[in-house]
């Protein structure tokens, strides 16, 4: 029951981060928010007994992903003005 | 205005589309046949504890080792493409001294925990992929705490290539000595003691050569994405 629980918690919160990150207006928001949603699934998946998984999107989704995607930016910004901050 | 509203609906109607899976669901108690066979196959056939490892590495050895070779692709692209503009190299920002102090602490750690992922992958949770991320991983701390540290792509590459090529060995040796359909069959090596290190016969080994191969490759990718085209 307290699993369950926690689930409906680490949801809700994944949910709101989700829906940040599309109706915000700075892209690294947008960014931060999603590594947040992959943090999120990462512990859900530790609650249902995946470890492996887990470890695997802890470690890539909120990690390596939210830096290529901040590298990105950078590239993006170097070649426009920076107009979007 | 018009787009919220649009998040909205299009939320709720995921919602309603999943909700009768979330609710049915429930978990077997009795596995079906070939769910069976994986996991006594697993204990009895390849000695391994790891039954998630026994599936990837030797059942479904076929799809990892294409899996392996689309992410070499991958990598490959993005270096391809990010290694044409080299005249762009920009100045990079030191990192600050709470980062710096830390990574000294943690980076040998973090890499220490990756091999420990990947060597350990038929025995506890993880395997090659989480460990060679994990391992890249610590190569991202290091880089964004120190301006001046760069990889040798030399090595990088060798690591890559010895990687590769021992892993293609490995499941040709199989084909070798125990017969035509036991492609990637890692049981030419003895199977060992229950539960040691040096057990489940090549599986340790095949789970190193991808450890070594996904945090050389991860590791350039992000050393290509650093040193091209940051000119703040």
């Amino acid at each position: 029951m307290a699993e369950n629980i926690l689930i409906i918690v680490l949801s809700t919160i994944s949910l709101i981060a989700a829906v940040f990150a599309v109706v915000t207006k700075k892209t690294i928001n947008a960014i931060i928010s999603s590594g947040v949603v992959s943090l999120m699934a990462s512990i859900t998946f530790l609650l249902v007994a995946a470890p492996d998984v887990a470890m695997t999107e802890a470690a890539i989704g909120s990690g390596l992903t939210t830096v290529v995607f901040l590298y990105a930016l950078k590239h993006v910004r170097g070649q426009r003005s920076s107009r979007d901050d | 205005m018009i787009k919220y509203i649009l998040i909205f609906l299009v939320l709720i109607g995921m919602a309603w589309l999943f909700f009768p899976l979330v609710v049915e669901f429930f978990t077997p108690d009795i596995t079906n046949n070939l769910a069976a066979n994986y996991v006594f196959g697993s204990a009895a056939d390849l000695n391994m504890p790891n039954a998630v490892t026994a599936v990837v590495v030797t059942y479904r050895g076929l799809d990892t080792l294409g899996e392996v070779t689309v992410l070499f692709l991958a990598t490959a692209g993005v270096g391809f493409f990010l290694k044409r503009k080299k005249h762009m190299e920009g100045i990079r920002r030191p990192g600050s001294e709470i980062l710096k102090t830390g990574s000294e602490i943690l980076a040998p750690l973090i890499i220490i925990f990756g091999i420990y992922i990947f060597t350990h992958g038929h025995l506890t949770p993880g395997g090659g992929f989480p460990g060679g991320v994990v391992m890249a991983s610590a190569f991202l701390l290091l880089l964004m705490a120190n301006e001046n540290f760069g990889f040798s792509h030399g090595i990088i590459n060798l690591t890559e290539t010895i990687s590769g090529i021992g892993y293609v060995l490995i499941g040709i040796t199989g084909l070798v000595l125990l017969g035509l359909n036991h492609f990637l069959d890692p049981r030419w090596l003895g199977l060992g003691q229950w539960g040691r290190l040096f057990s489940a016969g090549a599986v340790p080994l095949i789970y190193s050569f991808i450890g070594l191969k996904v945090g050389a490759e991860m590791s350039g990718l992000l050393d290509s994405l650093q040193s091209d085209g940051g000119e703040q």
